[in-house]
């Protein structure tokens, strides 16, 4: 049952229009003013852009600050191997990374809902926890280990697998690990839910037809957890795309990921406009796997049905 | 009959588990090292809690991030809880779509992006930045996370209670009070605690919308980090870690007496 729409009281209105107006004025605005500010010039002025919209010229005003909006950031980006470079150097490592994370994660997930009842959710918990924890205390632990003299070094020294030691730190290398670590539980997690969801007497009646255990895993198991696959594919994809910290405290300086490429326009070239430029090629980019997740989202609400 | 756990199961939950707990160990560990190098073991030591507490830049900048996280989780808390209601409660309304949109669209923006475009609303404005701005910048991240957690609730519970207390004439806002919100009590809190969390961790959001005097916690450990590990980091660090191990177990012991008693009363509602 829902309230009717007449019968609507106005507290009820307010639930509504509280959270509604706080995003409209913090999350659609900012990408509108993001948007304008990408089609303007840089100038050695507070706020560093122009032209500003004077409201209070009216008419005229807007007239005159639509005539002075261009592309000219878009062109940029487009015409210069910087941006490029970097836009698919963030695809690769998210792209690379999303598989090994399928590779670490799906036997992880399959082991836990393979556990016994009692002790699922303890795992579960175990996994969840340090999603709880800092994101940069998670990275930086990493540096104690991966640095000139840390503890990976040290340990293959004294196992006598290598003979100097290995520079690990800003490398790629230390990227896919930082990432692969941290985004790990919104792997785990989806999988986990669908695998455990799994209806087992299919496997049993694929057992007793005499399918050997690996074929029916193949052919029954990795089929019915695709969803699960998909969701925990496009959590990590995304953000991974974005992606600032990791890549600055761990990787090196030769090709930087295009969130990276964002902060130095912003804060050390204070190119704003480029910078809002870069935001919105960004979004737009992201913009497919989401609608991509979406559709299938959509799909399975409809399958449940 | 359903299979146990093979050998390869096993190894690959120990494993997987190792590897997410390994680094963090490490850093623990290490917090109580008397030697200033990470590969030579002087001995156990506070000596980093000690120098920890002599950093005046670093407390300050400690406090200033738990008074926005505890501002940030509230409102978002609020704006939270109402948005899953609104999601849960009202059908279509108009502008549903919208709204969900924007609810969930946070949930995997990139920071970089979110920061930006907060930043150039507050400058466009002509907001002071500082405090304030970083406040509302992590309630605008956090309360979409807040929604999920209290929408998955407010689904999953008997809305039969709600109508019967409609059916005899209880108006809506008393319902919701009386009998929606104790329902729901649990995962209003976790939410906070995790916006709450998410507050205190967040580096990029507040580097872009913070101001002169308003260094956040992670923004100080950042900017000490980038030359290289740092004892006292991994002191503060330490602490942080023991403070959410302690929250969750405290939420987790909570939600276990919770789920008791629900069962408990749902067992005694059956008896009679």
């Amino acid at each position: 049952m829902t309230i009717g729409q007449a019968k609507r009281s106005w507290s009820a209105r307010f639930v509504v229009l509280i959270p509604y107006v706080w995003l409209l004025a913090l999350f659609l605005a900012p990408f509108a003013i993001v948007a304008k500010i990408s089609l303007s010039q840089t100038a050695l002025a507070q706020p560093p852009y122009q032209p500003l919209l004077d409201l209070a010229a009216g008419w005229h005003g807007l007239k005159d600050f639509a005539a002075h909006l261009s592309f000219d950031n878009y062109a940029m980006l487009g015409s210069d191997w910087l941006y490029w470079l970097s836009y698919l150097k963030s695809l690769q490592v998210a792209a690379i990374s999303t598989i090994i994370l399928l590779i670490i994660g799906y036997p992880m997930a399959y082991g836990m809902a393979r556990a016994s009842r009692r002790l699922q959710p303890m795992l579960v918990m175990l996994v969840v926890l340090p999603f709880w924890t800092s994101f940069l205390i998670r990275v930086y632990a990493w540096i104690n280990i991966l640095q000139h003299d840390g503890l990976l070094n040290e340990a293959l020294l004294r196992l006598y697998l290598i003979d100097a030691p290995v520079a690990w730190l800003a490398s790629d290398t230390a990227i896919y690990i930082g990432v692969v670590y941290s985004y790990l539980p919104f792997m785990v997690l989806p999988l986990y839910a669908t695998l455990e969801k799994m209806d087992h007497t299919l496997l049993e009646a694929a057992a007793d037809l005499g399918c050997p255990r690996w074929k029916s895993f193949w052919r029954v198991t990795v089929p019915l957890s695709l969803p699960g696959v998909a969701a925990g594919a496009l959590l990590c994809f995304i953000p991974i795309c974005g992606e600032f910290v990791i890549p600055d405290l761990l990787g090196g300086s030769e090709t930087l990921m295009i969130g990276q490429t964002l902060w130095t326009e912003f804060f050390s070239n204070r190119d704003w406009p480029v910078a809002s430029a870069i935001a919105v090629a960004l979004l737009g980019l992201l913009l497919v796997p989401i609608v991509f997740y979406e559709r299938l989202q959509q799909r399975a609400i409809e399958g449940t049905r | 009959m359903r299979r146990g756990p093979s050998l390869f199961n096993v190894t690959a939950v120990a494993l997987g588990l190792a590897f997410l707990y390994l680094p963090i160990a490490v850093l623990v560990i290490y917090s109580f090292n008397a030697s200033r190098l990470v590969t030579i073991w002087g001995g156990w030591s506070l000596h980093w809690y000690r120098a920890l507490m002599q950093d005046t830049a670093m407390v300050q900048a400690a406090w200033q991030s738990l008074r926005i996280a505890a501002l940030s989780a509230t409102a978002a808390t609020v704006l939270g809880t109402l948005s899953a209601v609104a999601l849960t409660r009202y059908g279509a309304f108009r502008g549903r779509l919208l709204f969900s949109g924007m609810v969930y669209a946070p949930l995997v923006m990139p920071e970089v992006i979110t920061g930006l475009s907060l930043l150039l609303l507050f400058v466009a404005l002509g907001i002071d930045r500082g405090f304030w701005t970083v406040a509302a910048a992590h309630t605008t991240l956090t309360m979409c996370f807040v929604t999920v957690i209290v929408h998955s609730r407010l689904v999953g519970f008997d809305r039969g209670l709600e109508e019967a207390a409609m059916d005899l004439g209880c108006p809506p806002l008393r319902t919701f009070l009386t009998i929606t919100l104790p329902l729901i009590a649990p995962a209003i809190a976790a939410g906070w605690m995790l916006a709450f969390a998410l507050s205190l961790d967040d580096l990029v959001i507040a580097s872009f919308t913070t101001g002169p005097g308003a260094t956040t916690l992670p923004i100080r450990i950042y900017s000490e980090v980038r030359l290289g590990v740092k004892p006292e980091v991994n002191a503060i660090c330490t602490i942080m870690i023991a403070i959410v191990a302690f929250g969750t177990i405290v939420s987790s012991l909570l939600a276990k007496r919770g789920a008791v008693r629900r069962e408990r009363e749902a067992a005694l509602g059956a008896a009679v």
